[in-house]
């Protein structure tokens, strides 16, 4: 079943390579095939149990590298099938968004669907090796997405500082899985088996080096701050859709890969270095904030606040390894809030970037100072992005407060002074205040004068990704019955 | 229907019924019937939930639901927000002509979130209310968004009290730090150092809430909102809910030792200082917003005295004076388009039924004896003096000074208007000159609320409400009683004869805002600027750097390993060229051009790397399987 999600998309693009088919009908089979992928999740989530610790719901393993101990090992649990729901839901609002592109569409929905399943193999992914494959591939995929479709004259080079950034980064991830491998009591790449093996425990240094390695790949990933440089051209320069699955879905694949893989594998250099992580975070979370509150084009500011919004996420996984300060209870509450920050970033981020793309798709500019009065002539586009400007600073209601309540409580129980960050949801709500202002009131002047408000395929891509904030943020147990168990089972095991 | 039922729908109608209006732009006609048929059937379910005092629950965040409960302190307060919110939507349905599904939607949300406030069982639930009260209150100060302004004063109310609303997410954490969990009567249980932070963050969001001090001028800017906007949020539900919520916590604030003394001392402090801002104030709207400061002040001050019921009842007859005097304010201003307290001379004289109500509630507000705030207050400085003297002294200032700003403004409206009373007519807006029956018969039915509800402090109805809250029953004293009394008459007839003074400092709303501008916004912002342009400047050129010299190291070694000695020699002779270039004191025509023709040629060759030809990509990425070629080689030699 997992594989039939992973590949359906990849299929489908292999499909799209024949020239013959007609561009519309392009557009349309990505459109089916991102549906249908979406459907497929959604039977996948219906029959999910969290399954028993050390062991993955829906596993398919075959043999693939037997000589080095990789395998095609796939599988869910509370921490990937949320990023799996996620991720093909945002591909879909992409596909959706495309339906009006003319530019190359047949190519740039085989790239998409590409990307989609590089995707989602990175998250059902539960072999070092697959894992790392599919994480390279999400890097190539994305670096053709900006180079070939991006808009401006930097789009080459933004691309290839996105991609070799990235890339550079994963060589540090693989060296730390390769350090995991070697020092296995039976050398593997298999995820779970790292898991309960444990391979450096007891070895401060080498499992501390190792730790350094995997936590800069993944911090060039997320990106946390210094490393987080290449994310703002990359998104000046992306098309939309790129931008959002840039911020919806490729970050998180740093973010996942602290708790898959460097929290339960490591846990006794985790402990060890909770603290410079719970740093980074605190730095990412005020430093992203600021940065983007001084940013004059809108959609640079939406990407700068993604080194926010990830700050929570490595704060809360910080937190998660001062084991023996708090309650295990709080730590497990910041875990859960991390968890539900990936998936509520993911739709509230690939909404926004959805939504400012038609800033330029119409006025040919993301300047804060070209717009003013925007509600006049595009009440649809105000109301939404008034809502995923609220979403994303955390408003209740919405999934950003789901996330951030329970990181900030979990944190602030734990360590009390990580309240610091909470500065970062003020400089958030100032910096998408003084947006909406710049942007929607005063008189309707300069880029809004005969600006056309959303059609429908924009409404219908961006407008469900915030139903679905909505939903989780009054409904929160849909999402959290499934996270709770496995964050519950993370924090017993990186308190091992 | 069951009690339980009805408390969901008391929240989840006006909530569903308000989104709903907020996405259908185009039920112009129809939203001002809804939204008032919502309000009134709100208003029932709001009393039936008071009599059976329900609790629901569903399953939220881990060990917290979404926690609803109705006691005593909340069967007061439900019915009270629920009935101003109707009376001021019947208000509206007279005062706001365009717009209507987004402004009745937008106020109906904020009504689901003001009720769930007041029935909020833990922290979680309070705070999911409490922020989207803020955030309603933002759109709705900003509702006429096309005056830019208007909606920079929402996100100047909406940023000031998340500042505050902070707190409450540092006390979710203390609360569990502490073992307390995140019930909100379970709050004193936590231990030491965590009851200090939940009590501090619980305080700050109250403080910020209630625009006591230092927050205070937010409400200020927040009259920009159409009036009624102020006459809910800014009087009746949102500052009210500041000071409920430190009702509610007045536990928890005596078992620090040290908050409930701070409250008391910061609501006696608002109390006087914000009451001369009202004095100060030229403009009617200002003058009231600065007196619900200042009365939300007793309120505090009651919460801090752990008085809970003279807290309450000052905070309900508060609510109806002050919506009363916020509906009439809105009426004139619709009618003679003006806010300038000159320019109203007359206007209580020209429409009689809005003129009186409007009078009886200020006079509550002055303090004058029978009317509501009279006792009410009073029951506040009596527990004041059973404390200290000096808190005694201070609010009984206070109420001086609410006895004058009142007096004030019921002279501004009887005065016989002049020749200079219509010289600034319309200068706000377009004044209808009209003032129909929906907007005067609201403020009939709330000031008589601000005539009688006073009672509440007074035996025997105060010992029903001291039992509803389960407290020992207490009454204001006799003395007390007298004192004010006489002074408030004193001052109120004085005011008819003398002009009180209008400082500047006072006028300035004591210079707050320029305060926050200059010590935390500009900073912020110039902080904010700085560490964009070492982002750009600073991170990314390292970034950029690391990755041009290793181009630049890579262009080297390819150029090695293509042409071997070739270039081998090139670098030779460049390196040779460049130092001869350093050393020479003399200009070489030709040696600069060599110079400056490799500097060229190295340049380009940057330019090229960098301008991603697929080829080059491909070159990297096969670079990089090497790289991993030779990793897993490594490793199964390490295996052997």
């Amino acid at each position: 079943m997992l594989s039939a999600i992973v590949f359906l998309p990849l299929v489908a693009a292999l499909l799209l390579a024949v020239p013959a088919i007609p561009d519309r009908v392009a557009r349309w089979i990505w459109v089916a095939v991102a549906a249908v992928d979406l459907a497929l999740v959604a039977v996948v989530w219906a029959n999910f149990e969290e399954p028993p610790e050390g062991q993955l719901a829906f596993e398919e393993r075959l043999a693939w590298i037997p000589g080095v101990g990789a395998s095609y090992h796939i599988g869910v649990d509370g921490l990937s099938l949320p990023l799996v729901g996620m991720t093909a839901i945002v591909f879909l609002a992409c596909a959706i968004y495309a339906l009006r592109d003319d530019d190359r569409p047949r190519i740039q929905a085989a790239l998409f669907l590409f990307l989609q399943s590089v995707s989602l193999g990175v998250f059902v992914a539960a072999d070092l090796i697959l894992f790392f494959v599919f994480f390279d591939l999400s890097i190539v995929g994305m670096y053709f997405v900006i180079a070939g479709w991006g808009h401006g004259a930097t789009a080459g080079r933004s691309a290839l500082k996105f991609f070799l950034y990235t890339f550079l980064g994963s060589l540090a991830l693989l060296l730390g899985f390769i350090g995991l491998y070697v020092s296995a009591d039976t050398p593997t790449f298999d995820m779970v088996e790292l898991v309960e093996m444990m391979p450096l425990q007891g070895e401060p240094v080498i499992g501390g080096a190792v730790l350094a390695a995997i936590l800069i790949g993944l911090a060039v990933k997320t990106p946390t701050v210094p490393f987080h440089t290449w994310l703002p051209p990359a998104h000046t320069d992306a098309p939309a859709i790129g931008s959002a699955v840039l911020a919806g879905v490729l970050l998180k694949m740093g973010t996942y890969g602290f708790v898959r893989i460097a929290m339960p594998m490591l846990p006794e250099a985790w402990q060890d270095w909770a603290w410079p992580i719970i740093i980074v975070g605190v730095v990412s979370v005020l430093y992203g904030a600021l940065v983007a509150l001084a940013q004059r084009d809108v959609k640079r500011m939406v990407a700068y606040t993604s080194v926010n919004h990830m700050g929570y996420v490595v704060l809360a996984v910080g937190v998660a390894g001062l084991v023996g300060s708090g309650t295990d209870d709080a730590r497990r509450l910041a875990i859960v809030g991390a968890e539900t920050q990936m998936v509520s970033h993911g739709l509230i981020t690939a909404a926004l970037f959805l939504l400012v793309g038609v800033l330029r798709d119409r006025a040919g500019t993301y300047e804060l100072s070209a717009y003013g009065g925007l509600a006049g002539p595009a009440p649809r586009l105000t109301t939404l992005f008034a809502i995923g400007a609220f979403a994303s600073l955390g408003l209740p209601a919405f999934s950003g407060f789901i996330a951030e309540f329970q990181i900030f409580a979990g944190a602030v129980g734990t360590a009390p002074i990580t309240a610091v960050a909470l500065l970062g949801i003020l400089l958030t709500a100032a910096m998408f205040l003084r947006a909406v202002q710049r942007l929607f009131a005063g008189e309707t002047r300069g880029g809004s004068i005969g600006f056309r408000d959303l059609s429908a395929t924009e409404l219908w891509s961006a407008g469900p990704l915030l139903a679905l904030s909505l939903l989780i943020g009054v409904l929160p147990r849909v999402i959290l019955d499934v996270i709770e168990p496995a964050a519950a089972t993370l924090v017993d095991l990186v308190g091992r | 229907m069951s009690a339980t039922a009805a408390l969901w729908l008391l929240v989840l109608l006006p909530a569903i019924a308000g989104a709903l209006l907020c996405l259908l732009p185009r039920a112009e006609r129809v939203a001002g019937v809804v939204a008032v048929g919502v309000a009134a059937v709100s208003l029932v379910l709001a009393v039936v939930v008071a009599v059976a005092q329900p609790t629901a629950a569903v399953p939220f965040i881990a060990g917290a639901g979404f926690d609803l409960r109705v006691d005593g302190l909340s069967a007061i307060l439900l019915p009270t927000v629920a009935a101003v919110t109707l009376l001021v939507l019947i208000f509206a349905a007279g005062d706001i002509r365009e717009g209507r599904p987004r402004f009745y939607g937008l106020m109906l949300i904020f009504a689901a979130a003001a009720l769930l406030t007041a029935v909020a069982g833990n922290l979680v639930t309070l705070l999911f209310a409490w922020e989207i009260m803020g955030a309603t209150s933002y759109a709705l100060i900003g509702f006429w968004w096309r005056d830019g302004h208007r909606l920079a004063s929402g996100t100047t109310a909406f940023i000031t009290t998340r500042a505050g609303d902070l707190g409450l997410y540092a006390a979710a954490g203390a609360a569990l730090g502490g073992g307390a969990g995140l019930g909100l009567a379970a709050l004193p249980d936590a231990t030491a150092g965590w009851r200090d932070v939940v009590a501090a963050g619980i305080l700050v969001a109250a403080l910020g809430k209630a625009a006591q001090l230092p927050f205070s001028f937010w409400l200020s800017r927040a009259m920009d909102g159409p009036s009624p906007v102020s006459a809910l949020l800014h009087s009746a539900a949102m500052v009210a809910m500041g000071g409920y919520l430190l009702l509610r916590a007045a536990p928890l604030l005596e078992s620090t030792g040290w908050a409930d003394t701070a409250a008391a001392w910061i609501g006696a402090a608002t109390a006087l200082l914000l009451g001369a801002v009202a004095v100060a104030q030229r403009d009617v709207k200002q003058l009231l917003a600065a007196s619900t400061a200042a009365q939300l002040g007793f309120v505090v001050l009651a919460a801090g005295l752990s008085a809970q019921g003279a807290g309450v009842a000052h905070l309900v007859a508060h609510a109806s004076t002050k919506a009363a005097l916020f509906i009439a304010a809105g009426a004139w201003l619709t009618a003679l388009g003006t806010r300038r307290l000159s320019s109203l001379a007359g206007a209580a004289r020209r429409w009689r039924v809005l003129g009186v109500s409007a009078s009886i509630a200020a006079l509550a507000l002055a303090g004058i004896p029978p009317l509501s705030l009279w006792a009410t207050k009073d029951a506040v400085l009596t527990a004041a003096l059973e404390e200290s003297l000096w808190l005694y002294i201070v609010g009984l200032a206070a109420s001086a000074l609410s006895a004058v700003y009142a007096g004030k403004l019921i002279v501004a409206i009887w005065r016989r208007p002049d020749a200079q009373t219509a010289t600034h007519y319309d200068e706000d807006e377009r004044g209808t000159r009209h003032v129909g029956a929906l907007e005067s018969a609201p403020v009939a039915v709330l000031a008589a609320g601000a005539a009688v509800l006073g009672m509440l402090a007074l035996p025997p109805l105060s010992g029903a409400v001291a039992q509803a809250i389960g407290q020992e029953p207490a009454a204001p004293g006799v003395w007390e009683l007298v004192a004010s009394g006489a002074i408030a008459l004193v001052l109120v007839l004085a005011a008819t004869r003398w002009r009180p003074p209008e400082p500047r400092w006072a006028a300035d709303w004591l210079g707050l805002e320029l305060a926050a501008d200059r010590l935390l916004v500009r900073p912020t912002l110039r902080l904010a600027d700085r560490l964009a342009r070492v982002d750009d400047a600073g991170i990314d050129a390292a970034a950029d750097g690391a990755a041009t010299a290793s181009l630049a190291i890579a262009r080297r070694a390819a150029s090695l390993d293509d042409a071997g000695i070739d270039a081998a020699a090139d670098g030779a002779a460049a390196a040779s060229l460049a130092i001869a270039r350093g050393a020479a004191s003399f200009d070489d025509r030709g040696v600069d051009r060599s110079v400056d023709g490799f500097a060229r040629r190295i340049w380009r060759a940057g330019r090229d790397s960098a301008r991603a030809q697929n080829g080059q990509l491909h070159h990297y990425y096969a670079q990089a399987v090497a790289l991993l070629s030779v990793a897993v080689v490594l490793l199964l030699v390490i295996e052997r």
